[in-house]
């Protein structure tokens, strides 16, 4: 039959579906070979309107997709987002600027020690102070931990999406020994709140808890070679993956990509290398690249990123130093409790800094740390009052997520399912 | 750092552009004429030695009471040459329109969106200016400092009982303004 040579009218058309569901009949099973065949090929295909989500589970309940279908083809798609918007930089802008780290927290909940380190070194510049050694050797690891818990979470939910149950269990289980861990430092699982302005809020609980992060590490490296051995060289894995949402490396900078999405495409940019803050310039790791920019290509990237955190954390454990977590300057962190309780002037500063907040110098800072997804920025203002004037983030979310439609426009839908995952929106940080 | 930035830009496009630079813990400031920020970027981005091939962020700051009341800031970012500037244009109250730097960088796309969804900053020239957090009925610009943190829009509008003028949760009147072609929902029953 081959191709039709003349437009069939509805009727025509109509009549030829009817005619391909009686070759299938009910219950034919394999259906005939005529069905994937030629006889399929002529029938027309008429443009549907679908919206996918927001409560769909792919999308992980917080973005909708308006797609207009051309039979399995995207022909073209409108991402919406918005329906998690909590107005943080309206909140933040109400509250003191120590009063923001609870709010950090929740731009990304896997990851939130990367947003805390991100906004407090974004003031720290702007008041031009710095933390002490212990702090930045513990703000390092920590923020390689949930780096680490990041990645396993968006392999966990892409492998759950293209129907890998067990890689999904074994990763969360392994996230969950890292919460365990985090739980013991911080107090909290996930909304750990744990950065301070000038340094952090408390110290390593006990002797015992390095040992046990070290036992995590292990664990972490076992886990990922399971992962690999279940999905690298997976054949649905790799023909769901492989040359799927592919963006060459020109797009991908034209269209803000940095972080893990950007390095599959071949791009060596890291902030961590290219700029490096806190431990990054003095530790001994590598950046992965990929080359095709595809799903393949990401999955993979955060793969070696997990291996890679693993060497940062072990080294930063070995070369933890003694000494305070915070600065001990009173215009910023709050005094000691026995400087508190036995001095009016500690009592004074303690009283100040919880009303009234740190009065910050007037001015701007744009401060940048590699989150799990990317360049994380954030752009503080100040007039020189207890309250940040301004805050603006700089989500590595949102410059990806606005790409996918470039990336999966002509493609299958089921295409549609790795390359969101695979470009691991955060709901929290793209609507903020 | 990296202050061979706003002596080229400087020296490119002279004081009539380049209002006026500054350099504060290392982060480079220009500010830009608002008409010519489309041609500044473009050459940013196509000259060799600066190299922009990233539009990191754009945002806007609201300094209220001040004229012009509008900063809209770009964060730029070269990829090959590793160094950061950060353009700035004032944009009046009256009439906060500049050109879109769309043209130069796709990111910028939801970048302008944002700003305009947040701020209300027209971006000319700009291919899709819609909202894109807040949803098309949302009437004013939530991060202006003059609307207020509690802000709430139901779809539905309420009624003061006496005046029977629309209010907002927590006593403020205003006067709502529906976009042509919208209907509160109360209407349409």
């Amino acid at each position: 039959m081959g191709a039709p040579d003349k437009i069939k009218s509805r009727d025509e058309s109509a009549a030829e579906m009817a005619k391909v569901r009686r070759t299938l009949g009910p219950g034919s099973n394999p259906p005939p070979a005529s069905f994937f065949g030629s006889e399929v090929e002529g029938l027309p295909t008429e443009e549907i309107l679908v919206n996918v989500g927001p409560s769909h589970p792919v999308t992980h309940g917080t973005v909708r997709f308006l797609i207009r279908f051309d039979g399995e083809t995207i022909a073209a798609i409108d991402p919406e987002i918005g329906y998690l918007h909590r107005g943080f930089e309206k909140q933040v802008e109400a509250a003191t600027w120590t009063q923001a780290f609870p709010y950090t927290d929740r731009l990304n909940y896997v990851s939130p020690m990367l947003n805390n380190v991100g906004y407090a070194m974004a003031v720290e510049k702007l008041i031009g102070i710095e933390a002490p050694p212990r702090a930045q050797n513990i703000r390092t690891f920590v923020g390689e931990i949930h780096r680490i818990c990041d990645h396993l979470t968006a392999i966990a939910a892409m492998a759950l999406e293209l129907g890998a149950m067990t890689a999904f269990l074994y990763a969360v289980e392994m996230r969950d020994h890292w919460y365990d861990r985090i739980a013991e430092l911080t107090g909290a699982r996930l909304m750990v709140s744990y950065c301070r302005v000038g340094g952090l809020a408390r110290d390593i609980p006990d002797d015992q808890w390095v040992p046990k992060v070290r036992e995590c590490l292990k664990r972490t490296l076992e886990i990922v070679r399971e992962l690999d051995a279940l999905l690298t060289r997976n054949r649905i894995f790799i023909d769901r993956t492989r040359d799927t949402g592919i963006i060459n490396a020109e797009d991908a900078i034209d269209w803000g990509f940095t972080g893990p999405c950007l390095r599959a495409t071949g791009v060596d940019y890291d902030v961590r290398k290219d700029h490096p803050y806190l431990l990054y310039g003095e530790l001994d790791w590598d950046v992965p690249v990929g080359e095709r920019g595809d799903n393949y290509d990401r999955y993979l990237v955060r793969m070696e990123e997990m291996r890679q955190s693993v060497r940062i954390v072990e080294q930063c454990l070995d070369r933890l130093p003694d000494g305070p977590i915070i600065i001990d300057d009173w215009r910023w962190a709050k005094p000691a409790k026995t400087d508190v309780y036995h001095s009016i002037q500690g009592t004074i500063a303690h009283f100040e800094l919880v009303m009234y907040g740190m009065q910050v110098p007037a001015g701007e800072a744009y401060g940048y740390t590699e989150g799990a997804n990317g360049e994380l920025g954030f752009y503080v203002v100040s007039d020189g009052g207890g309250k940040p004037y301004k805050c603006k983030v700089r989500s590595p979310c949102l410059s990806l997520m606005q790409a996918l439609p470039s990336m999966v426009t002509g493609s299958l839908i089921a295409d549609l399912v790795p390359t969101f995952d695979s470009i691991n929106m955060i709901g929290g940080e793209i609507d903020r | 750092m990296s202050k061979k930035v706003l002596a080229a830009l400087q020296e490119q496009f002279g004081e009539e552009v380049v209002l006026k630079t500054h350099s504060h813990r290392g982060d480079d400031t220009a500010e830009i004429v608002p008409e010519m920020i489309r041609e500044v970027c473009r050459w940013l981005k196509s000259d060799p030695e600066m190299a922009f091939q990233q539009v990191s962020d754009i945002t806007c700051v609201d300094w209220l009471g001040q004229s012009p009341r509008f900063e809209v800031v770009y964060q730029l970012y070269s990829l090959t040459r590793r160094h950061r500037v950060r353009l700035k244009c004032r944009v009046d109250e009256s009439d906060p329109r500049l050109p879109s730097v769309q043209p130069v960088w796709k990111g910028a796309n939801w970048l302008e969106r944002e700003a305009y969804d947040m701020y209300g900053i027209v971006f000319e020239g700009h291919p899709d200016l819609r909202r894109l957090l807040l949803y098309p009925e949302f009437i004013g610009h939530p991060l202006r400092k003059d609307y207020p943190i509690r802000g709430e829009q139901p779809l539905v509008t309420m009624r003061d009982p006496e005046s029977q003028r629309p209010v907002m949760p927590g006593g403020t009147l205003i006067q709502l303004k529906r976009p042509e072609g919208v209907r509160p929902v109360a209407e349409e029953n």
